[in-house]
């Protein structure tokens, strides 16, 4: 499913957070979004998943609108990991997964088969289905992380949405998280915080910044020193790596003589 | 809780561990892919910390149906009357079936039909709507500390009840007055709350709990300061019932509205309950789920203010059972709100009706404030719930 964000402006409090934003997934890619914090990254994954209207602009899917769609119809076509973090009610990992049924089922029916045999494929699909009867709260931040992506398998949308998906994770665990995301066959539209990470995973990636798209394009074409010190404020080279001949980036501040301001 | 649980030996996840099976060579599509499992290795691990115990369902629900049919018998036969059981029963039988009495037990069979069954009906509705309201209100802010009190619904309530029943406002209802004053309360101080707690980023949580809270202290100082303006000569004493609540006023004139409103709310609960667990993974995920979170939250606002303008109308505020009913739910049957709506307002029924029994015997012929009982029950019951391990809503 082909997902298109188009000219998206978001206000929040009367101040455009986000402004002009086109954004394209074509059907099974995974889409990287990438910008310092507070660039603007979050707000627009948050009007794809519905959780904001947008000021202006419209996201489709498949060129249907999606903020015109019921909402169950749209959690249908589109599943969300959002950056919230639960830490109150004590759900078991099989429970949370459930949830991803939700905009499948009536309100009062019991869960149906087709629900109990999505919850178990989804839990299985992620390695996580020894997991199901612990409490969510007990599970290690990958193993959380593995249990909301089934949660989102189960809810058998064709598109997901990540924000920040790696985060507090190890490394082990961000390799996995995106490479379970990456086999998911599902067009991924995924906010990303490392840069070598997002370059490794991503068909295409999006560099926001001041909430406004600065670049675009196949990852290694996008992120340039040049860019790399606009947009983010530090120097970068890139080395390949020794086995794979992949381009790494590595990072160091940048000479203080172009960040601080000429003396009067 | 912490996540220590994984033992430091465990294997590796991803590609290093030993048991990745091959990758199919056939191109993945989007329904067959197949992912390496990264867990086969941590499976064999041992997994953490035990799962959650969990009490099945339907014996738990029977249990608690035949405890609540035993308590309103208690209910009925004890009290401060001395009446013997088998006396008790043949007025219930008696009321029940039409049959008739002997003259001189007229004033034993009112005791029995006209003031204690229905004083154990309502108790029991009472202790019902305050639980599931509690359970909705605690998913509907995310909040360990939610009530119907702390977001000032309660006390709000007791303000219009003691509208009516002080300066004798909307006389014209007639016995709807108090029911309708007490709803009407509970929506205003409701929609004042709303009004006071919302900014331009929507509807905090913190933010309601912390305006309810404020507003709480606020509606329970008119309500006072109405008792006392009053020239009843009673004032103090009706002002210890508004404030710790009591059943003493029930009659049969009170059941049929406070009945009607609790399971007309239960309804509702019931129905949404799937979406109350998506409100309480957050507003963003119950976007993602498909659920409008604001829009729920508004019909969970008028649900809530029904339920505790019916039940305030007809008890006063009783305090605690809407707080800690909902939490020794979860601790019994998880956080699942489809099994904790259908467990907590037959534990909330059957806790107030023995909390009114108690109240009526302990210092009889004095009553107490049930507020005082439910508190006296209460608080150590739930302290020892919380120090068991296991419990964690709110991260304990």
């Amino acid at each position: 499913m082909r997902v298109d964000v188009e000219d998206l402006s978001v206000a929040i409090a009367g101040a455009r957070i986000v402004e002009d934003i086109t954004v394209r997934a074509d059907s099974g890619q995974l889409v990287g979004l990438v910008g310092p914090n507070g660039s603007g990254k979050s707000t627009l994954l948050r009007c794809v998943y519905r959780a904001l209207r947008p000021a202006a602009g419209t996201v489709r899917l498949d060129g249907a609108d999606l903020h015109a769609m019921d909402v169950r119809e749209g959690a249908r076509a589109l599943a969300a990991l959002p950056q919230e973090s639960v830490n109150e009610f004590d759900f078991t990992a099989a429970e949370v997964v459930a949830m991803g049924r939700l905009p499948h089922q009536k309100a009062v029916a019991r869960a149906t088969a087709a629900d109990a045999a999505a919850c178990a494929a989804a839990l299985a699909r992620v390695g996580a289905d020894h997991l199901a009867d612990r409490g969510f709260l007990t599970l290690s931040g990958g193993e959380k992380q593995r249990v909301l992506i089934a949660r989102a398998l189960a809810q058998e949308s064709r598109v997901l949405v990540l924000d920040e998906p790696t985060n507090h994770l190890d490394i082990a665990q961000q390799l996995e998280v995106l490479s379970l995301v990456r086999g998911s066959g599902l067009t991924v539209l995924a906010a990303l915080h490392d840069l070598n990470l997002a370059a490794g995973h991503c068909d295409v990636l999006y560099v926001i910044a001041g909430g406004r798209i600065v670049a675009s394009g196949p990852p290694h074409e996008v992120l340039t020193p040049e860019l790399l010190a606009e947009v983010f404020g530090v120097r970068a080279h890139r080395v390949p790596h020794p086995e794979s001949g992949a381009p790494q980036l590595l990072f160091d501040r940048l000479p203080a003589a172009t960040t601080t301001p000429a003396a009067p | 809780m912490d996540c220590e649980g994984t033992p430091p030996g465990r294997a590796p996840l991803g590609a290093a561990s030993p048991h990745v099976r091959k990758r199919p060579e056939a191109k993945a599509t989007d329904s067959t892919v197949a992912i390496t499992s990264p867990a086969d290795g941590a499976r064999t691990a041992p997994g953490g910390p035990p799962p959650p115990r969990r009490l099945p369902l339907p014996p738990l629900i029977a249990a608690l149906a035949a405890g609540l049919l035993l308590s309103l018998a208690c209910g009925v036969a004890m009290g401060y009357s001395g009446l013997t059981w088998g006396a008790v029963f043949g007025y219930l039988r008696a009321g029940l079936t039409g049959g008739t009495i002997a003259p001189d037990e007229v004033s034993a069979y009112t005791i029995v039909w006209e003031l204690r069954f229905p004083r154990a009906l309502l108790a029991a509705i009472v202790g019902a709507g305050l639980s599931a309201i509690g359970v909705a209100v605690q998913a509907m802010v995310r909040n360990a500390l939610a009530d119907p009190f702390v977001l000032g619904i309660s006390s709000g309530a007791a303000v219009g009840a003691n509208a009516v029943l002080i300066f004798g406002a909307l006389g014209a209802l007639g016995v709807w007055a108090l029911s309708a004053a007490a709803f009407a309360a509970a929506l205003a101080a409701m929609a004042l709350v709303y009004a006071a707690a919302r900014t331009p980023q929507g509807l905090t949580p913190l933010r309601l709990v912390l305006t309810g809270t404020a507003m709480y202290y606020g509606f329970s100082a008119i309500s006072t300061l109405m008792v006392f303006s009053s020239d009843r000569a009673e004032a103090a004493r009706s002002a210890m019932m508004w404030l710790l609540g009591s059943l003493g006023g029930a009659s049969w004139d009170s059941v049929p509205i406070a009945a009607g409103a609790v399971l007309a709310g239960l309804a509702h609960l019931a129905f949404s309950a799937r979406r109350l667990n998506a409100l309480a993974m957050g507003d963003e995920t119950a976007a993602a789920l498909g659920v409008d979170a604001g829009r729920l939250r508004k019909q969970l606002f008028v649900t809530a203010a029904g339920v505790t303008g019916a039940v305030v109308a007809v008890s006063g505020a009783i305090g605690f059972v809407g707080l800690m009913v909902p939490h020794i739910t979860r601790m019994l049957v998880g956080a699942d709100h489809r099994r904790v709506l259908a467990v907590a307002p037959l534990l909330g029924a059957v806790l107030l009706v023995w909390v009114d029994i108690i109240s009526r015997v302990l210092l009889a012929p004095v009553e107490l404030p049930i507020g005082v009982i439910t508190a006296v029950v209460g608080v150590p019951c739930f302290v020892l719930l919380m120090r068991r391990r296991g419990y964690t809503f709110g991260g304990a």
